[in-house]
């Protein structure tokens, strides 16, 4: 990870840069942080087909972490490894989503269900950044993203249109998980300048509803009635030991062997 | 498809040097055929070529980027040679030549539908119920997709149900 991609020159001002230095993180870190969750699948799904998918998603969502981070080191002037696996648990900025460990298959395919379907809305909206970088990489990752929410529900099917053990766990999934869901939207320090400035071109509170008006009628009807929240303050900056045992797993190349690369 | 543009003699060398470069994971299938190389632009002598990514997270990327950069300095037709990622534009598998389509078939890779995908990428749909492959072997399209995710990011996995094989596609994206 010691190139950078491709990306024109920033005519940003240092508000603004600022900014979108805040908002690639956040995407970047809940790429990065479920890509090491579902890798943790790796050999163990339930099925040989699950080992090959799972692992192939993981890839991806950790490659788009990658391009992310690269894209923020040429920003802030900083190394993409040394932002990936340099920083302290407390440093990340994923959304309190992303803080329980794997769980069982339905947890899982419960938890994907909920980041793929909100990760599109908010993909949607950065494909339409005034960054001209960003949207191109968004519009990219989006193509791939396709195939990630043809499994999330592919899954969501199969596990709650029967009756009995898989549609009770993935029902208790969706309604163990939906509150820390809401904070994928949680509000950036900084989402008054990223919506002036054009970088995002919505605030999260609208992504929120939107996202919310697409998902309850598909879950509602699997897990009854959703409580309504709203994403919070410090819905990126909560960390839990799930995550600071996921963290610990994943410098420990970075922390043994100063300057490995990917 | 690369777009069609006027070249120099100078640009036209680099491209046939880039021709010649094996794809890292199908090496029957050039750089050049597979799609993978954006642009090739002189700025007095120094050459900028760009490399599109056929997924985000391919780690042959970066030994794509080696091999280019090593083959065009050796050419010596500039001073500094720059060989960037980009995405702009996306690589799409619409970018596969109809030579690179044939070579993947010939190297038992079904080639990806063709035919314009919405802007946003393939839908649900478009994926679904496109997902016909003909299979590289024996030519028939009694196939089935097995898994949607393969060996590596750019492959799935399909059955055919004509000479009992199982073979791989590259995906549509």
């Amino acid at each position: 990870m010691t190139e950078s991609p491709q990306l024109a020159p920033s005519p940003l001002d240092p508000a603004s840069r600022d900014a979108l230095a805040e908002l690639l993180l956040s995407v970047a870190d809940d790429e990065f942080v479920i890509g090491f969750w579902d890798s943790e699948w790796t050999g163990i799904a339930p099925m040989l087909e699950e080992d090959v998918a799972t692992s192939s998603i993981a890839q991806d969502e950790i490659g788009h972490a990658k391009a992310l981070y690269e894209m923020l080191a040429e920003l802030i002037g900083n190394d993409a490894d040394a932002i990936a696996y340099g920083r302290d648990a407390d440093a990340f900025r994923h959304a309190a989503l992303l803080n329980h460990a794997r769980g069982d298959w339905a947890f899982s395919a419960a938890r994907r269900y909920l980041y793929e379907t909100a990760d599109a809305v908010r993909l949607e909206a950065l494909a339409r950044s005034s960054d001209p970088s960003l949207a191109a990489l968004a519009g990219k990752m989006r193509r791939e993203e396709t195939y990630h929410m043809l499994h999330a529900d592919a899954w969501l099917r199969r596990l709650s249109e029967g009756d009995g053990e898989g549609r009770d766990r993935f029902s208790a999934a969706l309604v163990s998980l939906w509150a820390d869901a809401q904070e994928v939207f949680a509000p950036l320090a900084a989402e008054e300048e990223l919506v002036r400035s054009g970088l995002l071109t919505e605030p999260m509170r609208a992504m929120h509803a939107a996202w919310q008006t697409q998902v309850r009628p598909i879950l509602e009807p699997i897990c009854g009635a959703l409580p309504q929240h709203t994403p919070s303050l410090d819905g990126r900056t909560r960390r839990t030991d799930d995550f600071r045992w996921l963290h610990a797993e994943f410098t420990s190349v970075h922390r043994s062997e100063a300057g490995a690369q990917w | 498809m690369v777009t069609a543009v006027t070249r120099d003699a100078r640009e036209q060398h680099v491209w046939e040097a880039l021709a010649q470069i094996p794809d890292p994971e199908i090496p029957a299938i050039s750089l050049v055929d597979l799609g993978v190389i954006g642009s090739v632009a002189f700025d007095a002598d120094r050459l900028r070529v760009d490399v599109l990514p056929t997924f985000i997270g391919c780690p042959a990327v970066d030994v794509m980027r080696q091999q280019v950069g090593d083959r065009l300095r050796e050419l010596g037709v500039a001073r500094d040679v720059e060989v960037k990622v980009s995405y702009i534009p996306p690589w799409t598998s619409e970018r596969i030549t109809p030579a690179g389509r044939e070579r993947l078939r010939l190297s038992g890779f079904a080639p990806p539908h063709s035919g314009p995908l919405s802007a946003a990428g393939a839908g649900l749909d478009e994926l679904t119920m496109l997902s016909i492959a003909e299979c590289p072997y024996c030519g028939s399209r009694n196939t089935t997709l097995e898994n949607p995710f393969g060996p590596t990011l750019c492959r799935a996995i399909y059955h055919c149900a004509g000479c009992n094989q199982p073979f791989e596609q590259m995906k549509r994206v």
